[in-house]
Formats: structure tokens, C-alpha cells, sequence
């Protein structure tokens, strides 16, 4: 049952992976990326990692891809753009392929995986609220004011340009 | 009665849910089993129930917007008040030719109904409709409601997009930036609830509002936690006050009037769906009243006790009733009050539920350290309630303060 699920998420999410990178269509690489984090938090969810498994969707698919679609719906005629693809520096982004693989089938072969039974899920809410408010209070705190400080940065870029305009004599 | 019914249901599903067994003897794979009990879970129970709960909401949905325009709506299919009218036109739509517009985006044109309507049913999965009668016990029910709206926000938008109509694209555009913008008040108003019971499972929470007040093995508390519940002010004022601003909240996630901007009929013709006809359509129609009942749903769990509270009437029929109700006063106010305008609706999500919501996380937190249970906590909550109320009607009572170029009604006459 484990195996038949993994394989099933491992096939869908590679395969919807391969359609992001290759399709001509912007949108549809946008949209490819539902199966691709959603096979993604079933593979958390496999693990026992149920937190990160919504967490997942929330974020990526609820955030991130939606912010993604809001960025191409606002360019003007995106979708007409297809057809213009190039691939650019050819050579430099060889090197850069070539040593991400180099170093991740390196550390894949370098790794001996260690192979056990999984036990019994745990419920990870309550222990994963414990930990941050007591061994990664600090971890927890940075990137609480690291979002802050986004939000703050975004308010004052929206609100300079506003000011801007307000300046203008027209 | 009850326990017949009961008996009835439970036997019916054991008996599909034993299919593969009967075929294949104890050697079935489990990936068989795996796939056979979520179609029959998927398929049979939850569609079942969303598709009676949409026809007769759509029902009721006409008949109060006849009542409240002195009309009567549908009488004539099935004799009593018309109530096989939805069922009609259910038919009707199957039958309905399906259109996709030349110059469509068809691959996606004929997925997005399928994204938003799944992204709505899997919400089902962790609603508890009774202290046995829910699919998945979840240790993240909220957590995982709030995600998985997710997936209808990103199946709205390949609508309006796929659609190649700029009505489509405006009413998608419209319908996802509200969803997101108003997820956070809406997660923010249901914290304190979280909180109060200190946990994010649905069954947890609605148990936690069995016994607050009195001594569980009292049977008079047993009778009457009516009292109990998260929402009334001598448990916790913050809660209260949560539980209104979830509610509307929850009425702009659900794209309910007052804030149907994205689909509004006056300048966008349907919003994201425009395009879309007979069963592609009614899946937008069906996932618009299955997300209602989850929001109602979700508000009777964290908030009015879940099946907890009503002394004499059976667990499921009573949370069946509150969220009803609760569906019935998204009705009610569709037909009473006007649309917002885009600004009034940013208004209303930045300046009005985000401050309330980190006033009530905060307040409530503070409250359940120092005063939840304790006499001071029940006479304080009580007057701060009723003090609250006093002055909401006499700011409701009072003439408004007129706007340049504004006459009122007192000016006007005289």
C-alpha cells in the first residue's frame, strides 16, 4: 500500500514536473504545478508529516502558485508570447546543470539510506507548537520579524509610489 | 426511529464497503481496497449529501428570496410548494448541451469546474457531522479546511482565464483576490476558538464546548451545555465578537452577497463561469452551496457546541440544524442587504476584521489565562456583552451624520 502510493505521488508529481519545465504555455506551467506540490504533500503525508503536508498546499499552492497566475493575468497578452521561447546562454546554464547533478547524484550515491519500519504516525501539532515556543523560540522570532519587515518594505515601496504620483502636477 | 435509520445507513454502507472482500475472498491487493473505499466514500457518501444539500438549499434559496419580496417562488413541481422545482431543473441541466467557446483554452475550460468543485468536497473529509459520523478524524481539521481552499482558488482562475472572455477573466481576477485577502481574517477569527479548546481537531473543539460551566457527570450539565458554547459571552466575550466577524468573513470566502463583486450581474454577467453551461455550470453552482455548508459547518463546530448543547435531539439532526440556520442567515442577508464596492470591500478586510482579529487572538489568550471559568470571568463577560450591545443599538437608533451633499431623512421632509 506504502509502495503503490509512493510510486503513485513519485510518477505524478516527476511527471507534472517535466510539463512545467517544457510546455510552451506560461499558464499552463503555472497551473501543472497543482499536481506538482500536491503530489509533493502526499509524499510528506506518507512520511507522517501531516503539518508540512497541508502546510504545503497552503502556502504553495494558496500563496505562491496563486501570486504566480496574479503575475501572468496582469502582464499584458502573455499568452500570445508562447511561441517566442528561446533558450538563452546555452553554456553557462549547462555548467550550472551540470554541477547540480553532479552534486546530487554525489550525494545520493555517497548516502547510505538507511531502511526501517516506519512506525505508527504521531500527531506533530502539539510537538511541533512545544518546539517553537521553547528549543527554536529564536529561529521562530527571526523569521516572524523577517516576514514583518516584507510587509513593511511593501507598504512603503506601495506607498512611495503613490506619493510619487501625488507629486506629479497633472 | 432514529436508531432504525441509523442501523439502516450503517448496514448499507457496510455492505459496499465489503464489495472487494465478497470478489476477491482475504487476497484483495490493497490498493484495490484503497481505491474502491475512496469512490465509495468520495463518490457515494459526500456526493450524495452535497447534491441533496445543493437542490434543496437552491430550494430554499428561492423560496426565502420569494418570501422576502413578497412573491412565491416555485409552486408548481411536485406539488407542495414546488419542492421538486431544483430537481427539475437538475435534470434540465444534465440534459443541456455542453458549450466551449471557440477560442477557449479547452483542456482547462473542461477542468476548472472539476478543481473548484473538488477543492470544496475535500473539506467534507474532516467535517464532523456527529460524535461517529465523520469520514477522517484529523488532527489538523482547520488547518486542512483553510488549505484546501486552496484548490478552489486556482480552479476560479483557470476559469476566467480558460474561458478567453473578459467578463470571465475580471469575475476570476475578482474571486481570487478576494479569497485570499479575506482568508486572513477568516483564519484569524477562528484562533480563539483554537485556542480555547487548544486543539485543531474538529471533534476535539465541538467536545470541548460539552462541559465548560459545570461537572460532566452532573446530568444537568449533560442536558443543557447549551450554555457552553465557545460562543456566548460569559465563556469569552473575545469569542463572541470572533464568531460575528467570522461570519462575514466566511460570506466574502464564500462569494456571497454582500460581497459578490466577482460575480456581480450588473457588470461582469456571472463572473468566472459566464461561459460555462448546463453540467460544467451547475458544478460551479453545486461547489458555491457545498462551501457554504462547510463555512456553516465550521462556525457550529468551533463556535455553537458542534452537536453539543440542544437537550432531546439527536447529535447529527442538531448540527444539521445550526448549520442550516446558519446557511439560512447567508440567505437571509443576500436578500436584504446592497452590494459593497471594490474599496468598501478592502475597507472592510484590512481596516475593520484584521485589527479585530489580533484584538481578539490577544484578548482571548489573556482571557483564558486569568479569567475563563471563574466567577469574575462569567458576571465580566456578561456586562462587557451587554454593555456592548446597548451601545450597538444606540448607534444603530441614532440618525446618520450626514456626508457633503448628503440630505437625511429628517432634512429631506422638512
Amino acid at each position: 500500500m506504502f509502495d503503490f502510493l509512493f510510486y503513485l505521488f513519485a510518477v505524478i508529481g516527476v511527471g507534472a514536473a517535466l510539463f512545467v519545465a517544457f510546455t510552451p504555455n506560461v499558464v499552463h506551467a503555472a497551473l501543472a504545478l497543482v499536481p506538482t506540490f500536491g503530489s509533493l504533500a502526499g509524499l510528506y503525508l506518507l512520511l507522517g508529516a501531516d503539518f508540512i503536508a497541508v502546510t504545503q498546499v497552503a502556502i504553495y499552492i494558496g500563496a505562491i502558485l496563486v501570486l504566480m497566475l496574479f503575475g501572468i493575468m496582469y502582464t499584458h497578452n502573455i499568452a500570445r508570447l508562447s511561441g517566442e521561447q528561446v533558450t538563452m546562454q546555452v553554456g553557462a546554464g549547462l555548467v550550472v546543470a551540470l554541477i547540480t547533478l553532479f552534486s546530487l547524484v554525489a550525494a545520493v550515491i555517497s548516502t547510505d539510506w538507511p531502511v526501517r519500519e516506519l512506525s505508527e504516525p504521531q500527531p506533530t501539532v502539539r510537538r511541533l507548537g512545544v518546539l517553537f515556543l521553547t528549543d527554536y523560540l529564536l529561529p521562530f522570532e527571526i523569521a516572524s520579524v523577517l516576514l514583518l519587515i516584507a510587509l513593511v518594505g511593501a507598504v512603503v515601496i506601495s506607498h512611495s509610489v503613490q506619493a510619487g504620483k501625488s507629486k506629479d502636477p497633472s | 426511529m432514529y436508531s432504525a435509520l441509523y442501523q439502516l445507513l450503517y448496514s448499507t454502507l457496510e455492505t459496499l464497503l465489503n464489495i472487494p472482500f465478497w470478489l476477491f475472498g482475504s487476497h484483495v491487493p490493497h490498493w484495490l481496497v484503497f481505491i474502491h473505499v475512496s469512490l465509495i466514500l468520495g463518490g457515494v457518501c459526500m456526493m450524495g449529501f452535497i447534491t441533496v444539500l445543493a437542490l434543496f438549499s437552491v430550494w430554499a434559496e428561492r423560496k426565502v428570496s420569494a418570501y422576502m419580496q413578497a412573491r412565491l417562488g416555485p409552486m408548481e413541481v411536485g406539488k407542495y410548494h414546488g419542492w421538486l422545482q431544483t430537481a427539475a431543473d437538475a435534470i434540465k441541466l444534465l440534459l443541456k448541451e455542453d458549450i466551449v467557446p471557440a477560442g477557449s483554452d479547452k483542456f482547462l475550460f473542461l477542468a476548472a469546474p472539476v478543481l473548484v468543485f473538488s477543492g470544496s468536497m475535500i473539506s467534507y473529509v474532516v467535517i464532523p457531522f456527529g460524535p461517529h459520523l465523520k469520514i477522517a478524524d484529523l488532527d489538523l481539521g482547520v488547518f486542512y479546511i483553510l488549505a484546501t481552499s486552496a484548490l478552489v482558488v486556482v480552479g476560479v482562475i483557470a476559469a476566467g482565464w480558460s474561458s478567453y472572455n473578459k467578463w470571465s477573466i475580471y469575475g476570476g481576477m475578482r474571486a481570487a483576490s478576494q479569497y485570499i485577502s479575506y482568508e486572513i481574517p477568516t483564519a484569524l477569527h477562528l484562533l480563539p476558538a483554537v485556542l480555547m479548546a487548544g486543539s485543531l481537531n474538529m471533534s476535539q473543539i465541538a467536545d470541548s464546548q460539552a462541559y465548560y460551566l459545570g461537572d460532566p457527570s452532573q446530568p444537568f450539565y449533560k442536558d443543557f451545555s447549551i450554555l457552553n458554547w465557545a460562543v456566548w459571552p460569559w465563556i469569552n466575550p473575545f469569542a463572541t465578537v470572533s464568531f460575528i466577524l467570522y461570519f462575514i468573513a466566511s460570506l466574502a470566502e464564500t462569494q456571497r452577497t454582500p460581497f459578490d463583486l466577482a460575480e456581480s450581474e450588473s457588470e461582469l454577467v456571472a463572473g468566472s463561469h459566464t461561459e460555462y453551461s448546463g453540467i460544467r455550470w451547475s458544478f460551479f453552482f453545486l461547489a458555491e452551496y457545498a462551501d457554504m455548508f462547510v463555512v456553516s459547518a465550521l462556525g457550529t463546530v468551533l463556535f455553537l457546541g458542534g452537536w453539543h448543547g440542544l437537550p432531546l435531539i439527536p447529535p447529527v439532526l442538531e448540527f444539521l440544524l445550526k448549520a442550516l440556520f446558519l446557511m439560512f442567515v447567508m440567505m437571509w442577508l443576500r436578500w436584504t442587504l446592497p452590494r459593497l464596492r471594490v474599496d468598501q470591500l478592502t475597507y472592510v478586510c484590512w481596516k475593520v476584521l484584521l485589527p479585530f482579529g489580533f484584538v481578539t487572538i490577544l484578548g482571548s489568550g489573556l482571557w483564558q489565562l486569568y479569567l475563563v471559568r471563574t466567577p469574575a470571568g462569567w458576571v465580566a463577560g456578561t456586562v462587557l456583552m451587554a454593555v456592548l450591545l446597548l451601545a450597538m443599538s444606540r448607534i444603530w437608533k441614532s440618525e446618520p451624520v450626514p456626508r457633503d451633499g448628503e440630505m437625511t431623512a429628517a432634512a429631506a421632509s422638512a
